[in-house]
């Protein structure tokens, strides 16, 4: 089974990578778009049928995948 | 008293640590390699520059869960002495040991340079040797040391004196200007509630000598040694 995690910066840090992409974009005349947040994409191949995997997941999530400080995180199964 | 300087895959200022602690200042030193999991006879630890594991998920996430580190936040938790400098900071930051998060520089560049620091608070154990709003010129070599807090955290911060180094300018101004990645409040170095982690963004053991370019970040070493000595 293939796990989708999305990790992204919360609302209100700073994502300088956005801002500079944001930037670019308003100077080609892309003036439509207001924000950029860039992110990343981890996917894991897991075993199929372990014992509360979705908890399991989450704390990966959690613990390792994401810093809660600064980052929030979606998982898609 | 002796010192330890963790060795990551990727860390490159553990040599320098070394060097400054044990032929600058004295200090009976030690290399720890990261799957060591044991800490046991070090009075300080520290945490040295680099790249540990590649930076790879984020700056110092993954030598978060390497044994060392579980050995380290033990030491830590128990009162012993621990300095993260650069990436040892953006560790210490990961593991819980010290608040906020460090991420990308604001101008998305790797900055190299000499800046000038504030002491905010010398009043800590690491930073006894300086005065209280001492200006230090102070190597940074970082892409990921833009210091992030929420107002919640800043306030803690600053109700504590946690922050001990801050960005200013030569004659020790403070303002965005010479703010070199972004940080929240200018902050360059902040330390835990009960004062024995120390992290910071600047190099301190690349200026111990006048040889280097410059000795201000002697007396830091110094600073934590003869606290450790009991001097």
């Amino acid at each position: 089974m293939k796990v989708k995690v999305e990790v992204r910066f919360k609302e209100g840090v700073l994502d300088p990578e956005g801002q500079t992409i944001l930037n670019t974009l308003n100077r080609k005349g892309y003036d439509f778009v207001d924000d950029v947040r860039v992110g990343k994409v981890i996917e894991m191949e897991v075993e199929d049928g372990v014992d509360g995997y979705e908890k399991k997941i989450e704390e990966i999530c959690h613990a390792i995948l994401s810093n809660p400080i600064i980052e929030e995180y979606k998982i898609i199964y | 008293m002796k010192a330890g300087v963790v060795v990551f895959p990727g860390s490159n200022c553990d040599h320098d640590c070394y060097y400054a602690l044990n032929s600058i200042h004295g200090v009976d030193t030690e290399y720890i390699w990261h799957k060591e999991g044991s800490v046991e006879g070090f009075d300080l630890l520290v945490l040295p520059g680099g790249f540990s594991y590649g930076d790879y998920l984020r700056c110092g996430a993954i030598a978060k869960h390497s044994p060392v580190v579980d050995a380290v936040v033990d030491f830590a938790e128990k009162g012993g002495h621990v300095l993260g400098i650069c990436n040892g900071f953006q560790v210490l930051t990961e593991t819980g040991l010290l608040p906020g998060a460090l991420i990308r520089n604001k101008n998305l560049k790797f900055i190299c340079e000499y800046v000038s620091v504030i002491v905010e608070n010398a009043k800590t154990e690491f930073t006894s040797y300086y005065n209280d709003g001492e200006i230090l010129d102070i190597p940074i070599a970082h892409m990921d040391g833009n210091y992030f807090i929420d107002e919640k955290g800043l306030n803690d911060l600053l109700e504590n004196e946690q922050v001990v180094f801050r960005y200013c300018n030569a004659d020790g101004e403070i303002s965005e200007e010479d703010n070199p990645n972004g940080s929240v409040y200018n902050i360059a170095g902040v330390i835990n509630k009960k004062g024995n982690i120390l992290g910071m963004m600047p190099h301190p053991e690349r200026c111990c000598e006048p040889l280097l370019g410059g000795n201000h970040g002697y007396y830091l070493f110094e600073s934590i040694k003869n606290f450790l000595k009991g001097v």
